[in-house]
């Protein structure tokens, strides 16, 4: 079944990700406002996410975010360090202006790949 | 110089405060009618502020944080963050960037100052250890003049 992406959705609950897999990539969607509130459990769900060691590649699709402060560049870096330490890799994608202009400030895209 | 309009808030140290406090600085603002920019600007170094309050000055613990906005005559907006926390040691090396009190698991990027300097005109901070931290956020919304200049 590994050729065809599995996905999921995220129901009732709004700490529950919608997310797809496909070979060794997960594109998690992001949404709503991304603040430190609610980065925290986000983490723990992208952390039980990754611990397939068949993730290679986490796609970070930023699309439906509608606020953004620092706090996700902590949680963009540590998946970047969780998976770089097994030879993975971590992109964003659909990033907004604004999205952007935070995640430039933190020289971001000089470790992570900006996907169109 | 005169005040047009002011308000003050205060609201327990927990995490969901945080959305909240945009909401209200919003609200405040949405009057004067702000491009969307201005509006993400304040919302965004308002929520940098208010998560140091939390994390930083109360550090988990309970306490109160106080919103304090007051809108001036020449549309400047003025953004009082204060808490009653344990206080910065040193300011400079907190507003320096990457810098964090934090350590690794907490993944605080260290950015909070760089962002509301980069979204405000201006930022001052005052802090007195264990009395506490005020964070001044300061902005003139320039969409107000265009306003002004189309009425004229």
């Amino acid at each position: 079944m590994e050729s065809f992406p599995e996905k999921h959705c995220g129901e009732g609950n709004d700490s529950m990700l919608s997310y797809e897999k496909h070979r060794g990539r997960l594109t998690v969607r992001l949404d709503g406002e991304l603040d430190h509130d609610r980065v925290g459990p986000i983490r723990a769900e992208l952390d039980a996410l990754i611990s397939d060691p068949k993730v290679k590649h986490l796609v970070l699709d930023m699309g439906g975010v509608s606020f953004m402060d620092s706090s996700a560049i902590g949680l963009v870096i540590g998946r970047y360090k969780a998976l770089s330490r097994r030879g993975g890799r971590v992109s964003v994608a659909r990033t907004a202006p604004r999205v952007d202009r935070i995640f430039e400030m933190a020289g971001l895209y000089s470790i992570i790949e900006k996907l169109a | 110089m005169r005040i047009k309009n002011e308000m003050r808030l205060d609201f327990p140290a927990a995490g969901k405060n945080e959305s909240f406090a945009r909401l209200v600085i919003s609200a405040f603002i949405l009057p004067l009618n702000p491009t969307l920019e201005e509006l993400s600007d304040v919302k965004t170094a308002v929520s940098e502020a208010v998560t140091n309050a939390i994390v930083h000055g109360y550090g988990g613990e309970e306490g109160t944080v106080r919103l304090h906005a007051t809108l001036y005559e020449d549309d400047t907006l003025r953004v009082d963050v204060i808490d009653a926390g344990r206080g910065i040691e040193n300011i400079e090396l907190a507003r320096t960037p990457f810098f964090t009190t934090c350590d690794d698991d907490a993944e605080r990027s260290g950015m909070g100052f760089t962002v509301m300097e980069s979204f405000m005109d201006e930022v001052r901070v005052t802090s007195k250890i264990g009395r506490g931290t005020t964070v001044r956020l300061e902005k003139r919304l320039r969409a107000c003049d265009a306003q002004d200049a189309r009425r004229a």
